[in-house]
């Protein structure tokens, strides 16, 4: 019992990991939350669904069909509603109030033309159990938990080894700074837009396969957002470890308390440690710019 | 047809009352609340438990309402901005502190979960509503040309130089949070007496959705401003009957619109007074060339 909640508690923090990297990614370079990520992660189920449901596309093809096409929603999001705010110096609250409205118009949209029907995707993984010594873990789990895994493995490899990762480190402790000595900033910041939506491609994806697709699937970044703050704003290795962590511990509260107050269990963590850390586990002390 | 212009007018000024006391909040502090909801329901449901279950007088139970809200915004401020942390923080922990009320309203014993709270008592008219909207601008009008006010506009304005000059953010932020908390639980008060029946999704982020939005639009840093807004964003989509979901839509793409061209709103920080009418109406007979 105690092993296999761990296991499926690594599942769901893995996908959380994925989404709170995203959304810190974010935050690292622009020090705004934002808000829009979890619609980009419901549109992406939805480019996934329709790829591999509607146009019949193999699985691993369907995820990279997804991958692309929230990236380039990311993308796209960043140029029309972050942009023009950035080139004007904007304060970080209207950041997060055009990040909002993004998230408002996009899951509205696809209610009034989708519609708000459930769909979930063909039964692939969801029967297929691994079982080993008294303990059985969905093959999607695994899945999920290798593919998280190596998805930010990778983009750790390329923030610290390439020169483009290099600059994208450099542009979050001084955005000004990493402009005088020649990088882009208007491309680096839509390629971070970008890595962000591959990450909510994938993470939408999965949720998509374990669950179901629906309009408002996009809240569950609500935990993502609770486990940045507990991993610490901004910081990515904060993020995975926030990630897991939350998800290990919720699916231990609804398997051994109740499922009921698992939302509440995580909402009072965050407002716990905000007391004793106000920083989170891994922060650097964010006050604002001014 | 005149009982439904009172309708409609009675709706928009329950509205008013808690959209102004996000207004004293986001507007003049600064910080950006998601789940604004949250206050109105825990101030619904505590006005409409007191009269239903233990027939305390309606008066009373509305000040219970702002009392009762007053005290989670206190609970709830403290922790994420004592630290003096990003008003990020803060954001998220209402995010969380939305979903996590909605959880418990929907499972706990006295609010009867999602069955909700049928059968209240029609206490509230227009003219109490009148009332009270009249009395929480008049006292939202006094707070922000009071010595607090000014306070909380100069901590949106330039924090660092606000704490410089001896004003002390954290009891400014959370001050405003307060007052801005308990007028949604008067709001909320109103509302269950209004409808005679509450249940736990009718407050949903689509609520929060149409407080912000008014305030975004109507200025921040108004009280004029977002009164107007809130009326206008209640009365017009519904004598045009326009479908529910498409107003969202449109809610959403206005905010990231007004952040993009518009920032400072529809009134930005201005008031509408005799004065301003008159200049208006100045401007206008000189063929709008001001």
């Amino acid at each position: 019992m105690f092993i296999q909640t761990l296991l499926t508690g690594l599942a769901i923090g893995g996908i959380y990991a994925l989404m709170a990297v995203g959304y810190s990614l974010v935050f690292s370079i622009l020090n705004f939350s934002n808000f829009a990520y979890g619609s980009i992660i419901m549109l992406g189920a939805y480019i996934g669904y329709y790829a591999m449901v509607k146009l019949g596309m193999p699985v691993g093809v369907s995820i990279i069909v997804s991958i692309l096409g929230s990236a380039t929603l990311c993308y796209l999001n960043e140029r029309l509603a972050y942009s023009p705010l950035r080139k004007r110096r904007a304060s970080s609250l209207f950041f997060m109030i055009s990040a909002m409205g993004t998230s408002i118009f996009l899951e509205n949209l696809v209610y009034a033309t989708i519609g708000a029907r459930f769909y979930s995707f063909p039964e692939l993984f969801k029967t297929h159990n691994l079982a080993f010594g008294g303990i059985s873990i969905g093959l999607l789990d695994v899945f999920a938990i290798a593919f998280s895994f190596c998805a930010i493995m990778s983009l750790n490899l390329f923030l610290q080894r390439s020169r483009t990762g290099i600059a994208i480190r450099a542009a979050s402790y001084d955005i000004d700074v990493c402009m005088l000595n020649g990088v882009n900033i208007t491309a680096l910041i839509g390629l971070v837009f970008g890595f962000a939506g591959a990450l909510a491609g994938i993470s939408g994806m999965f949720l998509g396969m374990k669950y179901i697709v629906y309009p408002t699937m996009g809240w569950i970044t609500a935990k993502a957002y609770i486990a940045a703050v507990i991993g610490g704003l901004g910081s990515l290795p904060g993020a995975v470890v926030g990630g897991v962590l939350l998800g290990v511990l919720e699916t231990f509260v609804s398997a051994y308390v109740s499922s009921v107050v698992r939302d509440v269990f995580s909402f009072s963590l965050l407002v716990l440690l905000l007391m004793v850390m106000p920083t989170g586990l891994f922060g650097r002390f964010l006050e604002e710019k001014v | 047809m005149s009982q439904y212009f009172s309708g409609i007018l009675s709706l928009g000024l329950i509205y008013v009352i808690a959209t102004v006391g996000l207004a004293i909040f986001t507007g003049f502090t600064g910080l950006f609340s998601l789940g604004h909801a949250a206050f109105f329901a825990i101030g619904a449901y505590t006005a409409a438990i007191l009269t239903y279950f233990y027939g305390v007088n309606f008066y009373l139970a509305l000040l219970a309402a702002a009392a009762a809200s007053g005290l989670v915004g206190l609970l709830i401020g403290y922790p994420t901005l004592k630290a003096k942390l990003r008003t990020d923080y803060f954001a998220i922990a209402t995010l969380g502190f939305g979903e996590a009320t909605r959880v418990l309203l929907e499972n706990l014993p006295i609010t009867q979960g999602a069955r909700g709270l049928p059968g209240i008592a029609n206490y509230t008219s227009l003219p109490v509503i009148l009332a009270v909207a009249a009395v929480v601008i008049w006292i939202a009008w006094n707070f922000t040309h009071s010595r607090h006010g000014r306070a909380a506009i100069a901590i949106r304005e330039d924090f660092v130089a606000a704490e410089m000059m001896g004003v002390n953010i954290f009891l400014g932020r959370l001050r405003s949070l307060i007052f801005s908390a308990a007028c949604g639980g008067i709001a909320g008060g109103l509302f269950a007496h209004y409808f005679c029946f509450i249940q736990p999704s009718m407050f949903t982020s689509y609520m929060s959705t149409q407080f912000t939005a008014a305030v975004v639009a109507g200025g921040m840093g108004s009280i004029s401003g977002p009164v107007m807004a809130a009326l206008i964003f209640i009365s017009v989509p519904e004598i045009l009957r326009i479908a529910n979901i498409w107003r969202l839509v449109a809610y959403g793409l206005l905010l990231v619109l007004i952040m993009i061209f518009r920032p400072q709103g529809l009134m930005g920080y201005r008031e509408i007074s005799f004065a301003f009418v008159k200049n208006f109406l100045g401007r206008l007979g000189k063929g709008g060339k001001a």
